[in-house]
């Protein structure tokens, strides 16, 4: 296997973090900051259709404001569309991001330093995309502010007892700790970029949110400090979001969703369809920004056996949820799933299983993991599959509930067509702004890990055994 | 009408270094040499630097915990407050107070406010935001974000003198020793 021969570590006898020979601490910061200071007109390419989407999601927006939810394909029984499945499907591509930032840090998963920062901009975006979909399920989104526990003329509070109460606070604190993460990474590279600015506003703006950053020592020993508490947060913190929006279905008493194993099948899903959608941005955003040493192969590979993993879970805990409906004895529970699978809904459920159990499988292959165009289509599929998962779960239940004279077909308007097509274009604008205007790698933390940064290394090529 | 000539104020010695190795070996040096008011500068977190430079460690962790307590308390007491005292109302037939349902909503107000806790608290502890610093009166201290290393002592540590001091850096190994104002 000598072709897949990786450059490795002196000290630590582990593989080159950033490949080539004798990059300096010079070249990573040219290699990030010069794609945002010399912008190239490829960037045009991306940003330009996915402001059109964005315009196609204003649109379905006004046109739903004006008109109401009546717009969307939504009936009795299912009263919850696409616009829940939208939902899920955003809140858990954050998720990755999360698990790159904090999951992999405590880890101390030394490759995670040059995904980071992009997989951390991409849950922030995703999270945002995801908050549109039940602020606009409510109808009148101008309210939306009642589930807060704020005083008011009626004097009363919204119910504590509520999954979807729960749900407002968790995604809420996870966007805003996402947030806050993301920031305080981006202050020493903020910093660097302030330093190297050549404009005036360029320097003022950069400057302003570096708030003044110089590098201390007596700095970073805070900074470390916050860094490594904020991954400590995290961890439960995405945890508890996934597992509370599955709670959105599991606390409900509808067959097919009142499981006990909705919330890891749920995390673990998320986590799949996550890094599926980090290998959709990262893989055309190295090849463009020339990035290809930094987000280097071994990185991809990696990605790809979280992929395996997550993605067998997945199909684990769909084997299990029908082994659970057969071994209950309930009839109702056994007449869901059947349901799923050979009912009016087979075509999405077996779009489901083909994307996320089989798919994933191809990465027992090392070929496979380390080949760019597979990994890109497979990425693909995952999406598409992880999609059709929500839907499944949220349609086939609820279209056939207990009673057959309230049985329906649902299906989704062309509004539902173009507000989930134009979330995605809100979703790439803001990922297009992020790649042109902020640095797509954490700069500081990729330079720390070089085996040039280590205090103990000589240049010769290894340690001499030092200790202090 | 002539302004008084102000006399520029030193703010101390600034000296540059091109490795994490150079800057841990000089850092230890002035720590040796007894001085308490100067810092190192760094483009990333070099490992264990603060230990070479002997700095305690943060208490950044107590300002989290005491934040966290606070947010959990808060929300459970809300919670307590609005479905037993406030307004009682029987939900489901549970009990007023029945905590195993408020138990999301505080582990995630807990959460919320530790992470404050933890980004003020540690931007609080480094005087940030400070946009103006003598530091950055020097043109090469620029490259501090980028790949040089740097150690700045301060006129005014009680040890300080321009030509004692200057002497300890350049045997530390500086690539470039400068007087920078304050």
């Amino acid at each position: 296997m000598a072709q897949y021969q990786d450059e490795l570590d002196p000290i630590t006898g582990r593989k080159e973090l950033v490949d080539g020979d004798n990059v300096t601490f010079h070249d990573v910061t040219e290699a990030v900051a010069r794609p945002i200071e010399v912008p190239s007109s490829r960037w045009w390419i991306a940003f330009i259709p996915s402001v059109m989407l964005l315009g196609v999601y204003l649109i379905s927006i006004a046109y739903l404001l004006y008109m109401g939810t009546g717009i969307w394909g939504l009936n009795n029984p299912v009263a919850w569309g696409w616009a829940i499945v939208n939902f899920v499907f955003w809140v858990g591509i954050g998720h990755a991001g999360t698990l790159i930032s904090a999951i992999l840090f405590l880890f101390r998963q030394k490759w995670r330093t040059s995904i980071n920062r992009a997989a951390e901009a991409m849950t922030i975006f995703a999270v945002i995309c995801a908050l549109q979909f039940p602020t606009f399920h409510t109808g009148r989104p101008w309210f939306i502010y009642w589930p807060l526990p704020l005083p008011n003329q009626m004097e009363m509070w919204p119910n504590f007892r509520s999954p979807l109460l729960w749900d407002v606070f968790a995604v809420s604190t996870y966007f805003t700790v996402s947030l806050l993460f993301w920031y305080v990474g981006l202050i020493p590279d903020l910093a660097t970029m302030r330093d190297r600015a050549k404009t005036p506003i360029r320097r003022f703006a950069y400057g302003l949110f570096a708030l003044g950053w110089r590098g201390s020592t007596r700095h970073w020993l805070n900074y470390e400090k916050a860094y490594m508490i904020l991954a400590g947060l995290s961890t439960p913190l995405v945890l508890s979001v996934h597992t509370i929006v599955s709670f959105d279905f599991a606390v409900s008493q509808l067959p097919g969703w009142h499981t006990t194993i909705f919330p890891p099948y749920f995390v673990a899903g998320a986590i799949f369809s996550g890094f599926a959608m980090v290998l959709t941005l990262l893989l055309p955003l190295r090849a463009w920004f020339k990035l290809e040493h930094i987000i280097g192969i071994k990185h991809l590979e990696n990605m790809a056996k979280i992929i395996l993993l997550t993605g067998t879970m997945v199909g684990y805990a769909y084997g299990m949820e029908f082994f659970i409906a057969w071994y209950s004895g309930n009839p109702y529970e056994s007449y869901a799933f059947q349901n799923r699978l050979f009912g009016d809904y087979w075509w999405a459920y077996w779009i489901m299983v083909s994307c996320n159990v089989i798919t994933p499988q191809f990465f027992w292959i090392r070929r496979i993991r380390r080949s760019v165009v597979w990994l890109f289509i497979l990425s693909i599929f995952v999406n598409i599959g992880m999609w059709f998962e929500r839907f499944v779960i949220t349609v086939t239940s609820l279209h056939h509930d207990f009673l057959p004279s309230s049985w329906d077909y649902y299906s989704p308007t062309v509004w539902d067509v173009s507000t989930l097509v134009g979330s995605f274009g809100l979703f790439f604008t803001l990922f297009c702004l992020f790649v042109r205007y902020l640095p797509t790698v954490a700069i500081g933390e990729v330079k720390s890990v070089m085996s040039i940064a280590n205090p103990h290394y000589h240049g010769d090529g290894g340690s001499h055994g030092e200790h202090h | 009408m002539s302004k008084p000539l102000l006399k520029k104020k030193t703010y101390g010695l600034l000296a540059e270094y091109d490795s994490a190795r150079a800057i841990y070996h000089a850092c230890e040096q002035v720590r040796d040499a007894g001085y308490k008011v100067w810092d190192s500068h760094t483009p990333f977190a070099v490992h264990n630097l603060d230990k070479a430079m002997g700095l305690g460690p943060s208490v950044l962790p107590w300002i989290v915990f005491a934040m966290g307590m606070t947010g959990a308390s808060l929300a459970l007491l809300l919670q307590w407050w609005t479905s037993t005292v406030d307004y009682p109302i029987v939900i489901a037939g549970k009990p007023y107070f029945s905590w195993q349902a408020f138990v999301p909503v505080t582990f995630e107000l807990g959460v919320l406010f530790s992470a404050f806790g933890a980004v003020f608290g540690m931007l609080g502890l480094n005087r940030l935001p400070m946009w103006y610093h003598s530091l950055f009166n020097s043109e090469r201290f620029l490259r501090h974000t980028d790949d040089k290393f740097f150690i700045a002592i301060e006129a005014r540590d009680p040890k300080y003198d321009p030509q004692k001091t200057r002497e300890l850096l350049e045997r530390t190994g500086a690539l470039h020793i400068e007087e920078v104002e304050d």
